[in-house]
């Protein structure tokens, strides 16, 4: 049983967001770099449980990125996972990362991809649904819970207007969310571990980038709050009214 | 050449984000100089010649029964070949659950880029460049598409839907369809609630409510608003609300014509799920609380004092006309 998890560096839900070279480029100064949050809390998370359930399940990471990449990787290691591949590239085309992720994954053949839902920098969603139209395996998208039976998935997930649950045989393609598992520490024994997992680099295959990020803008700043005394809440109801005209 | 708009369906009916991509796909058309058509999958209980009344001027429909059920492995062999029949050089998808689950998937069998969760139309003066919102609608990026046959998937609410006169010519496609994979073993829909991403007005509490046994003063603003509820993640971690109200940088992100906060303090991974929010009113007991800051309208007080009253004052609104 082979599972490939994807990874993706993310600046840190905190950091300032600014850019530089007239809008063209995210400014990296002074931002902390961490692992997507759905990638680790969910999607690394559920594959180390398997495996932890099942001596026989080796789990692979994979991300596309340049170097800077690989303290980010060595964190994931040190959570589980058996060995990673970095695809060494630096682009934010959604089907570049896709193309070269389905060439990792039909080399390996893996019987199960992991994504997260998405990444919190650029948001696309896009890569498990790419990455599985690639290898020509079924998708499910938003899990909130991952069940493995022998070679059956069971997988709970969000739809329009609720959630459904659906079983599959694999290989498939998943992408997580919460509920799929809890967040974790990485402990002293999975950091001094992590430094002698293998992290293969392999050079990107020749794909040809579809898009291409021509600028960046921060929203307009907000004009300012307007208060209202909480003895008058006839006027917040009437400014929603008048003024605002949201209700 | 045309504009080709993904229609989708719950339970034989077409949703709301379905109108506004409709809007959006036929206003990109007309800018093109192009037509706009829609495309949609199954069968379902509405008239869809009355889909022309966004401005579309045919409705391709499959309808196969099989995809009553959204498996996004036959979708995207349907779509990308209806997308070849109808010569569609323009694929808009909504980026809700079924857009996400299907656009990219079709955008890779079609070698098409795709921007996902757009905000804007695409600037076509030069190009094909898309507006989308990156850290978690903390910023915007410009990103061109530089392939011939291009997808964007539109996020929720971000542009105005328009219904005007017209009726769509009806054509039925014939592609063939394979089983699916997949055994779909049980379907819950939260009933009776407004989508969160589509609503036009949320509620939303935050850990100053305290517990769960106190949210009906929020319950009954959101009811006399008819707005959807949402809440922040330690209130979704607490289980005292649903996790699919969880709302933020890494829970669901809106942008609905009004944001009522009640007892959030406002963190910045908070502020990036509904930061793109047309109208942000926050109540909070603490002056200080960084929620201020992103506000349109506030009132510092006790959110279990004011909430009552500003529902009373609602309804007073509403009898008055
Ligand atoms: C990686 C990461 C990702 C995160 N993602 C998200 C996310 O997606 N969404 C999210 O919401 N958070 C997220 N968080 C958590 C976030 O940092 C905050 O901890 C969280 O938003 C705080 O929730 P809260 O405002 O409900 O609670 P608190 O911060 O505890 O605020 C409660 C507020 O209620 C007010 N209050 C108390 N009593 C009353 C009363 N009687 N009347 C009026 N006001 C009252 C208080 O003044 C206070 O401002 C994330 C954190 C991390 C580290």
């Amino acid at each position: 049983m082979k599972i490939l998890v994807c990874v993706s560096k993310t600046p840190d839900t905190t950091s300032k967001i600014a850019f530089t070279n007239g809008n063209t480029k995210f400014d990296e100064a002074g931002v902390q770099w961490i692992i997507n949050p759905y990638d680790e809390w969910y999607a690394l998370v559920r594959a180390i449980e398997l495996k932890e359930k099942d001596a026989a399940v080796t789990i692979h990471l994979v991300t596309v990125g340049l170097a800077d990449c690989d303290p980010i990787i060595r964190k994931a290691l040190a959570l589980g996972g058996d060995e990673a591949i970095r695809v060494n590239a630096d682009n934010s085309d959604s089907f570049y990362i896709a193309a070269q992720i389905a060439d990792v994954a039909r080399q390996g053949a893996y019987d199960l991809i992991l994504t997260g839902k998405e990444t919190i920098d650029y948001n696309g969603s896009s890569i498990g649904g790419m990455v599985a139209e690639l290898v020509d395996a079924p998708y499910l998208s938003l899990a909130t819970l991952f069940e493995l039976n022998g070679t059956t998935a069971t997988i709970t997930r969000e739809i329009e207007g609720g959630e459904e649950v659906a079983e599959v045989s694999l290989p498939v393609v998943v992408s997580c969310q919460k509920g799929v598992a809890e967040q974790r520490i990485p402990n002293m024994r999975g950091i001094m571990a992590a430094r002698t997992k293998p992290l293969k680099v392999v050079e990107p295959a020749a794909i040809e980038a579809l898009t291409s990020i021509m600028s960046y803008e921060l929203p307009p700043a907000k004009a300012g709050v307007k208060l209202v005394s909480p003895d008058n809440v006839a006027e917040l109801v009437r400014l929603l009214h008048e003024e605002a005209k949201a209700i | 050449m045309s504009v080709l708009i993904f229609v989708d369906q719950t339970e034989g009916h077409i949703k709301k984000a379905s109108f506004e991509v409709l809007t959006y796909g036929a206003a990109l058309a007309r800018q093109m100089g192009t037509t706009a058509e829609a495309l949609l999958l199954g069968t379902v209980n509405d008239d869809l010649a009355a889909l022309g009344k966004y401005g579309v001027k045919k409705v391709h429909q499959v309808a196969n029964e099989t995809l009553n059920h959204v498996d996004a492995q036959l979708y995207a062999k349907v779509i990308a070949e209806a997308v070849t029949a109808s010569g569609a050089n323009v694929v808009v998808f909504s980026h809700n659950q079924t857009g996400k689950a299907v656009s990219a998937r079709v955008a890779a069998r079609l070698k098409a880029g795709i921007v996902s969760g757009a905000c804007a139309l695409p600037d076509t003066a030069n190009g094909f460049v898309v507006r989308k919102t990156v850290f978690s609608g903390k910023a915007f990026a410009n990103v061109s598409i530089n392939s011939p046959i291009k997808v964007i998937s539109l996020n929720p609410n971000s542009y105005k839907t328009v219904a005007g006169e017209g009726t769509a010519e009806v054509v039925a496609l014939n592609v063939p369809v394979d089983a699916s994979k997949i055994k779909i073993t049980a379907v819950n829909k939260v009933s009776g609630e407004v989508p969160l991403t589509e609503a036009d007005i949320v509620v939303s509490g935050g850990r100053g409510l305290k517990g769960p046994e106190n949210w009906g003063v929020l319950l009954d603003l959101a009811k006399e608003l008819h707005a959807a509820t949402a809440c922040s993640r330690p209130v979704g971690d607490a289980h005292w609300r649903p996790h699919h109200e969880h709302v933020g940088q890494t829970g669901v992100q809106i942008a609905p014509n009004l944001y009522i906060a009640l007892g959030i303090s406002g963190a910045i991974q908070h502020l990036a799920g509904v930061n793109r929010s047309k109208v942000i009113v926050v109540i909070n007991k603490d002056p200080e609380a960084p929620f201020f800051k992103a506000a349109d309208y506030g009132i510092v007080g006790d959110l279990f004092e004011v909430v009552p009253k500003l529902t009373e004052e609602i309804k007073k609104m509403r009898a008055a006309g």
